[in-house]
Formats: C-alpha cells, structure tokens, sequence
C-alpha cells in the first residue's frame, strides 16, 4: 500500500499543555543522546491528540527530537498505526482480517463496514463520521471476530453486534467495551475449565474493559488530561537526583545517566556532585551549550537581505530561520569563527548541524565575493525555487 | 490435566484482583531479594536445569541464552529487552499476562536483569494493546510505590530501572533486531548477524531480548525449583505453557497447561471439542500463522511440545497458538490470507522477500478461484524454496512455510480446485 502524506493539510500544530508534559517524560525514559527512540510514542500522542498524524505534527517531533524531518517521516509511513490521512471524526473501525478472525466471520464485519461506513477503506462516510480499515491480526485470536476502535477491542462480535455498536457510536453513546457475547476475557465462554478458585466476584470486567470504563476516554481525541502523569522511573536507579518527582515531569540535560557497574561510594559522590552541577547548570540555559553566539542584526541592512537560498542547503524553510535568528547576509556566514559555528549549528533549531554539513561557508565565502556557485547559478536561473 | 497450584499464572483471566496486593495474595514478590542474594550464576544454572525454551516461537533455551551476555562489562551498560510485540496470527497469550497478572512480568524483568547485570529493562508493546499498555503501566507505578523497581529494587540492594516502550502496527518488530532498531527510533528492519545483540544490541551495548512468557515464568521457576518446572513435559520439552485456542472448536480460549499435553486432551477439556466434532476437523495450525499446517486426521493424538511437532508433523509448536479449522473452511483461501499478511509486513529490505511475498500472495489469489495452471502449483513450491532461507531475518521463511505445508497436505484441494474451473469454464463454453 502506498503510505504518503495527505494532499490537505492543517497550517500547524502544537501539543497541549498536558500533552506536551507527558511527551517530556516520555524522552526521559531513554539515555542522553538517544532521545530519538521517543520518536513513536511522540507520533502516536500526535496522532491521539488530533485524529490522524499531520504533516506539522511529523516536523514538530523532529524539531523536538532533534531529528531530520525525513527520519521521522521514514517511521510514520513505516508504521502502519499512523493513519496520514484524516479519518472519521467521531471514530475510525479497524476490522481484524487475518485468519483466525477470517474463518470465524471478519469477512461479515467488513461487509458491515462497507455497507455502512464507506465502500472503500480510509474513505470517510458521507457526514463524515467515521471511516475503517481492515487491519492485521490485532492478537485477540481467542475472541475472534474483532475489531479496534478508538484505544478499545471489542471482541467476539457478529455482523449484527458490530451494526449496533456504530449505531450507538453515531448517537454519541460509548458502547461497553470487550467481549460482546456476555464472556469476561479469554476463558472458554462454557465456564471456567481452570482457576475456578481464583474468582472474586467484586471484579466484573476484564483488565482492558475496566480501563475503559474507569478512563472513559474510548474514543475521544486524548489531550491528556486523561489520566495523570507518572514518571516513577525518573526517580529511580538510572537517574541523577534532580528533583524532579512524579507527577512532575522534567526534561533537561543529563537527566538520565545509565549507572555503571559496581560503581563506588566516592564514585556516586562525584557523580552526585556533578548532577547537583548539572542541576544549576540548567538554570543558566546558555553556560552548557556549545560555541560562541555570533552577532547578529536586527534587521537587514539597507532594508535588504541577501537570498540565502542560494547556497546549497538553505531552502525556504531555513532561509527564514536565518533571518529569525538575525542572519541575513553571505558576509555574516562566511566571518563566522569555528565557534560560532558550533553555536549556529546546536541552535538551527530542526537543522542541527546544517552549517558544517552543508558547507555553508565556503559557499558563503564566494557568494560574499561577488562570485557565484554552480547552485547560485541554478538558483537564480528559477531553476531551484519557484518564485 | 494441569492443577491449578502448579499453574504459574493463576490469574491469566483477570478475575481475581489485579493490583499488587492481589499479586502478592497469590505468592508473586514472595522473597524476591533473597533470590537475588543468591547470585547470577545460580540464577542461570538454575535456569538452564528448568529446561525452559523460550516461549517466543523458536524455543531456544532461555537459561543459554542468559550465558551468551559478558561476564565482566567493558564499560557499557547492558540491557534486558522483552518482546511484548504480539503479532504472530493467532497469537494472544502474552495479551493476557500483560493486562491480567502483570506482576509476574515485572518480577520476572527485576530478576532476569540481575542476572544478566542490566539496570534497565525496556519492555516492547506492540501499539494496538493500548489498553493493556495502560494496564502494565499502572502495575509498574505500583511497583515503584512500593520499592519493587527504582533504586535498591526490591530491598536487594540492585538499582533496577523498567521502562515501557510502545510501537505502532508492525509484525516484523518483533523480530529481535528489528525491534532493537524501532526502539532506537528507526524503521523496523532487522539488522544482519553477527554481531548478536548479546554483544552489539541497544544502543550498541550487550542486550538479550526475551518474550513476556519466557521472563513472566522466571519467578516461580525460581521460587518453587527447576526440578519442578522440568517435572512438566516431555525431556528437552519441559515446563508449563499458555497455549491460545482459536477457530473452530466450541469454546476458544487461552489455558496454562503442561507441555506435551495431547491435542485431543487439549481441546476436549479446555475448549469442549471441535466444533461438528473430531469427524469434522480439517486442519490444525498449532503454533501459530508461520509454522506449517497438518492435517486434521494427523493432529488429534499429536503431541503438542516442540520436538514432536516439528519432528513427527514436519511444522512446530511456535508461540502454541492452535488455529483449528473444520470442514467449512476454505483451507487455500485461509493460507491466501496469511500470504496477504506476509506481503503486508514484509519490510522490504532483503529482495527475495519483498519481490517473493507478493509474487507468491498473487498466485495464491489465483489458487483459491482455481484461476492457475497445475504447473503453477511447483512453480510455487519452488518459489517458496528461494524465498526461505535467503533473507536477513525468519520473515521470509514464516511466509514460505504455510505455503509449503498448505502444498504438502492439501495438494489435491487445490488440484481439483484447478481443475473444476477448467472444466466449468470449458462446459460454459459448450453451452453457448
């Protein structure tokens, strides 16, 4: 299946607050310098928070992350869970096709759909409501035929369960999560053939329905304010004492140092000090970075900047952070010292390293002399941008 | 049949209470520290006397496995990583662990951890088990409330750290190295070995990945004693297993039972018989959507361990998810249909599985409407022969192998299948 982005897309995108704080401690879960492996969980409260996982959204976990756009692209159209075009706005119904749900009925699920929903998967239904797909097996085998919607299974179901569930979904009601033959979880539906003494009869829904039920959030957008948030890991074995409690996520440097083996007491009290450090460090948020700032202007002088594009590696996008940042001339890049290359390149905020990467110097350097480069040239042929 | 006191997951269906009092109620954290006072080598000699076989699917031995990570580190840290990306078709056994008796998961990741000296563990869901996600993560908070995880985890005197981690929708992650490189924030696409991950796995540091059942287990091996778990099952067979019951028989379910069990055993106690009775049945997948299946009439005194499986009925015993079906079924379509889900998740690194998965889905499509040549029907075989065992990881084998036993076993199905088109389309010619 050919995953691209959609033709329509929103202007931005911005997490919630509380969404915001729970991606935060979810990077700290990971050591320093591996923040990229947030890259999924980020995408999915993206794509939680709005429906489907946006264009914006996909840069703005880059820019986060400090990752290239493209790396993040890679993953959301890898993944088959991001949907990267908009789906049903009250829910959008994904059948299990696989066998175990095939021989036990999936296909009369999938008819509903059609019938009821959109001929098409990933097409919306007319009011727009709701949209499906036809997933791989979801592992709920046992309970056979099922479906997801929104974070919940709904399992064991028939072509007629499933034609009342999106009646009820359509009239705003939340059905009951889980099995919809009257069984609790996976037992044989008969009776208990096993642990019949490990019953308490004060429990009345299985692990996942419970959830459901007391969250209540089956298929709204999450913003986050769902369930509170928890990092106890942030005060556990692998991190420098900071503060930082549950409930009260913090990101920053050196927030997580996996500890070496066997380390020593005068180990831990130099590494308690340098944490205690690191600790002040944060509230001077320049002293640790890299390089030198170099100067900048307020704005162009004679009230005209030089086209930045014409060097090899600023696009459009880029161009514009430049003059952000207080860049508008090829002479202001090409006078950078090495430090300040260092701090221009930590501080391209989504373009880490570009700088050194790209050679915008040397380019600069000519470009500043009056002379051109074989891009420049192209460039001011209208070859490149479009006007 | 299998006691209840000796099933390590006694509450598989969530009916007695979740939380960590409940868990504690039935014996799990029970001397938790004073099995790690016991040391790490005890702990892998002792694992590897339990005899237990990763309950992953290849059913490599667990206890070997841990001995495969450096004695002495050379300065980086190591990892423990547990395979909680269920996506073998048929497969739901870990599901229940996960939301229902999660604690034995997270005991079993403090020792397991220990033993392999890692002071983190990341435990991969898979992303569609949202609710469940939710359900361990709630058991892991309650952990650290209590002092079982976080610094001096457990009162033993080890920093432990448990992270969940979560993917997004594909089946290939959870191929160990491909998992490895999602959870670094990339494309799932399995990495060439060596080097294993033992010695270059997360983030470049030594790293074992394990399932949820194979780590779920350690604690009450450990509490109650290889010689107990290896009393289960035939020899190199040992232990409990949650086997997963789905298709057609009356009653589908997910059970703890003793290895070795028979399949007639099996589905008569737990799963009130094939559906239409034995008469009825007409093939077995019994370890899940990747291992070959057998025919019905092989399967009812088959018995269901690793080696007899694979030995004597040329498929496996997998993740033991039983996928039954009877004499309704449309055997061709229903292995079409996992031809689908290979192409599906084939990552498309390694050529003759992204070109072979779909080549073969298509010509499976033509075998259900008997649209082909009978020559096609080798020319397939043959296919599936180049695919196997020329790719980076076992995709390219998981997706040949249903093929190949749907060949060996059904062949006449599908010959007839051929040929009743033929014949019909000849005789509708006739007609006009």
């Amino acid at each position: 299946m050919l995953r691209r982005l959609s033709q329509e897309q929103p202007e931005s995108f911005a997490f919630t607050a509380a969404n915001l704080a729970w991606a935060e401690a979810q990077v700290t879960k990971y050591p320093k310098g591996r923040e990229q492996s947030a890259v999924i969980p980020l995408l999915w409260r993206a794509q939680e928070q709005e429906g489907w996982l946006t264009r914006a959204a996909i840069e703005t976990v880059a820019e986060m992350l400090g990752m290239a756009y493209i790396r993040v692209l890679e993953v959301a159209t890898f993944y088959f869970m991001f949907q990267l075009q908009p789906v049903g706005k009250v829910a959008h119904i994904q059948i299990c096709g696989t066998t175990s749900c095939m021989i036990c009925g999936g296909e009369d699920l999938i008819a509903v759909c059609k019938d009821k929903i959109a001929p098409k998967a990933h097409q919306l239904s007319d009011d727009g409501a709701f949209s499906w797909e036809e997933v791989e097996c979801l592992g709920a085998c046992t309970n056979a035929p099922m479906a997801q919607i929104g974070k919940d299974y709904y399992e064991d179901l028939t072509a007629q369960s499933l034609a009342t569930l999106l009646e009820q979904l359509s009239t705003g009601k939340v059905p009951q999560v889980g099995p919809q033959n009257g069984r609790f979880a996976s037992e044989p539906k008969s009776g208990l053939t096993a642990l019949t003494e490990y019953k308490n009869a004060a429990i009345r829904l299985n692990g996942s329905a419970h959830l459901a039920h007391d969250i209540g959030d089956t298929v709204k957008r999450i913003d986050g304010e769902e369930v509170a948030l928890r990092a106890p890991w942030q005060m556990g074995a692998n991190h420098m004492p900071n503060g930082a409690g549950a409930g009260h996520a913090a990101i920053g440097e050196g927030l997580i140092e996996i500890a070496p083996r066997g380390r020593t007491a005068a180990q831990q009290a130099e590494q308690e000090a340098k944490a205690a450090k690191k600790v002040l460090a944060q509230a001077e948020p320049d002293a640790e970075k890299n390089g030198i700032k170099p100067a900048t202007l307020e704005t162009a002088r004679d009230g005209k900047a030089d086209d930045l594009k014409q060097i090899k590696g600023i696009g459009p996008k880029l161009e514009k952070l430049c003059n952000e940042m207080g860049f508008f001339h090829f002479e202001q890049i090409a006078n950078w010292t090495p430090d300040e290359v260092a701090w221009v390149n930590d501080n391209l905020k989504g373009f880490k390293g570009r700088v050194s990467r790209d050679m915008w110097q040397e380019q600069a350097r000519k470009l500043a002399a009056g002379e051109n480069t074989e891009f420049s040239e192209r460039v001011k042929s209208g070859d490149v941008y479009d006007s | 049949m299998l006691q209840d006191q000796d099933r390590i997951f006694t509450n598989i269906y969530g009916m007695d209470d979740r939380s960590l009092k409940g868990a504690q109620a039935r014996g799990h954290w029970d001397g938790t520290a004073a099995i790690l006072a016991k040391g790490r080598d005890w702990i892998v000699e002792e694992m590897k006397a339990s005899g237990l076989r990763g309950r992953g699917g290849a059913g490599f031995p667990t206890g070997l496995k841990w001995s495969f990570m450096p004695k002495e580190s050379d300065g980086r840290p190591a990892y423990l990583v547990i395979n909680a990306d269920e996506s073998e078709p048929g497969t739901c056994k870990d599901r229940e662990i996960m939301r229902h008796d999660p604690h034995t998961l997270i005991e079993g990741a403090l020792i397991a951890s220990f033993a392999m000296q890692a002071h983190a563990c990341y435990i991969y869901i898979r992303g569609e088990y949202i609710r469940e996600r939710e359900a361990l993560q709630v058991a892991i908070d309650e952990a650290y409330d209590a002092g079982l995880l976080g610094k001096n985890a457990a009162g033993s005197g080890w920093d432990f750290d448990l992270y969940l981690h979560h993917g997004a929708g594909a089946y290939i992650c959870g191929e160990e190295t491909a998992l490895i490189e999602s959870l670094e924030g990339k494309k799932g696409m399995p990495r060439m070995k060596p080097p294993f991950p033992a010695g270059a796995g997360l983030y470049g540091c030594p790293t074992t990945v394990n399932n949820v059942e194979s780590i779920a287990v350690v604690p009450t091996i450990l509490r109650r004693g290889a010689g107990w778990f290896s009393s289960f099952g035939r020899a190199n067979n040992a232990g409990t297993k949650l086997f997963a019951i789905s298709g057609h028989v009356n009653n589908p379910c997910v059970v703890e039972e003793a290895m070795s069990i028979s399949f007639e055993e099996l589905i008569e106690k737990h799963c009130g018989g094939i559906r239409g009775g034995w008469d009825n049945l007409l093939a077995v997948i019994p370890g899940g959507s990747s291992v070959p299946c057998v025919r019905g009439e092989n399967m009812r005194d088959a018995i269901m361990d690793f080696d007899y499986l694979r030995n004597d009925l040329g498929s496996g015993l997998g993740t033991a998810a039983v996928i039954v079906m009877d004499k309704n079924t449309d055997i061709i379509k229903a292995i079409a249909r996992l031809a689908h889900f290979y192409k599906h998740e084939s990552c498309g690194q390694c050529t003759p599985c992204r070109e072979g998965t779909g080549w073969m889905m298509r010509v499976m499509d033509r075998l259900v409407t008997g649209e082909a040549d009978l020559e096609e029907i080798d020319m397939l075989w043959d296919v599936t022969k180049q695919v196997e065992g020329h790719t980076i990881c076992a995709l390219g084998d998981a997706a040949a192998w249903p093929i190949q036993g749907l060949i060996r076993n059904f062949r006449e199905e599908i010959e007839d299948r051929i040929k009743a088109q033929k014949s019909g389309k000849l005789s509708a010619i006739a007609a006009e």
